[in-house]
């Protein structure tokens, strides 16, 4: 058990099969993504009943929620990946790292685009510097802050080092984010979804929720895969394995 | 039908939040599921290039040394 997993993670790690790994994994991924999406989505807009509250201006919870969560997960995984790309210095962990930075800036900025949209019919506002937005914000400023460092240096490896140690310096943000709504008086609503205890949120209103919410998460892993599969092609141009790749059929 | 159409369309008066937060989610999705495909193409057209570039250059070398041992772009795996 414990001598094949470390033996399994290392060939997995090499450049040509981690290549093939990912070009398995992504069709599949992403499939699963759009079906699990478009589920999801018809759950969110037509079965869900309109919320006692807010109508029909909830429905912005599916999308925010999920998104919200990835902008967190996604950083998370890019924060270890840089552990272990400084402290191992695995070629692998770097680009699992800096291809994961735009994908999480994405979904952050859908967050706040999403959550303004739901502010200002709810809250009257369309942004507030409350400590989850202004928290959420910082995070998508740290995103952008890793994707430039990585880019501002010639060396790809070395950026990739350096913008490493903003990522993991940065997770500090991360339960920030999390926590903002219980330590602070906030604008923002607490947690509907509750792992360890019971959801405030109805059975009809749940599912999709969940389902977006496994949707965006096989979503991230397809976008990863095909990132890291386009850099290593970059990354690794002078190696055999790319070659024969790219090259085109031998004429006979 | 067309009523019950419009009353989805209309999202209980909030159709100018609703739609518009649905509608950043999937544009700024199908955005970043572009940019692989651009990229990976963008990456081997110059890989092509280059490997098209050197193969010229060994025939040249080859041909001026009398070398005809018909070296190719496309070295065999050397691990």
């Amino acid at each position: 058990m414990t001598r094949w997993i470390p033996l399994w993670l290392h060939r997995l790690s090499s450049p040509p099969t981690f290549y093939r790994f990912a070009g398995a994994v992504w069709p599949w991924a992403m499939g699963l993504a759009l079906v699990a999406g478009a589920i999801g989505l018809y759950g969110a807009l037509v079965l869900a009943p309109p919320d006692y509250q807010q109508g029909d201006a909830y429905r912005i919870i599916f999308i925010h929620v999920p998104s919200a969560w990835m902008s967190m997960f996604i950083y998370a995984v890019m924060a270890v990946a840089s552990f272990v790309a400084v402290v191992w210095r695995i070629k692998l962990a770097e680009v699992v790292a800096m291809q994961s930075a735009p994908i999480g800036a994405a979904f952050t900025f859908i967050t706040l685009v999403s959550g303004s949209l739901w502010g200002k019919p709810m809250w009257g506002t369309w942004w507030t510097w409350d400590a989850r937005l202004t928290s959420e914000l910082v995070l998508l400023f740290l995103y952008l802050g890793v994707i430039g460092l990585y880019h501002a240096f010639e060396d790809r490896r070395q950026g990739a080092r350096a913008a490493g140690f903003l990522a993991i310096i940065g997770i500090i943000n991360v339960p920030i984010v999390h926590f903002s709504v219980n330590w602070w008086n906030t604008l923002h609503q607490g947690s509907t979804i509750n792992f360890f205890g019971t959801s405030k949120i109805a059975a009809d209103m749940l599912w999709p929720l969940l389902v977006l919410t496994l949707a965006t998460k096989l979503y991230y892993v397809a976008s990863l895969c095909r990132r890291a599969r386009a850099d290593l092609l970059a990354l690794e141009g002078n190696k055999a394995w790319v070659h024969e790749l790219v090259a085109p059929e031998p004429a006979p | 039908m067309s009523g019950s159409w419009q009353a989805f369309l209309d999202m209980g008066g909030y159709a100018a939040y609703v739609w518009p937060a649905y509608a950043v989610f999937l544009a700024v999705l199908l955005g970043d599921s572009l940019v692989p495909t651009l990229r990976r193409h963008r990456i081997v057209q110059e890989l092509r290039a280059r490997l098209v570039r050197q193969a010229v250059r060994q025939d040249a070398a080859h041909a001026a040394t009398g070398n005809e041992s018909g070296a190719t772009a496309a070295p065999s795996r050397s691990t």
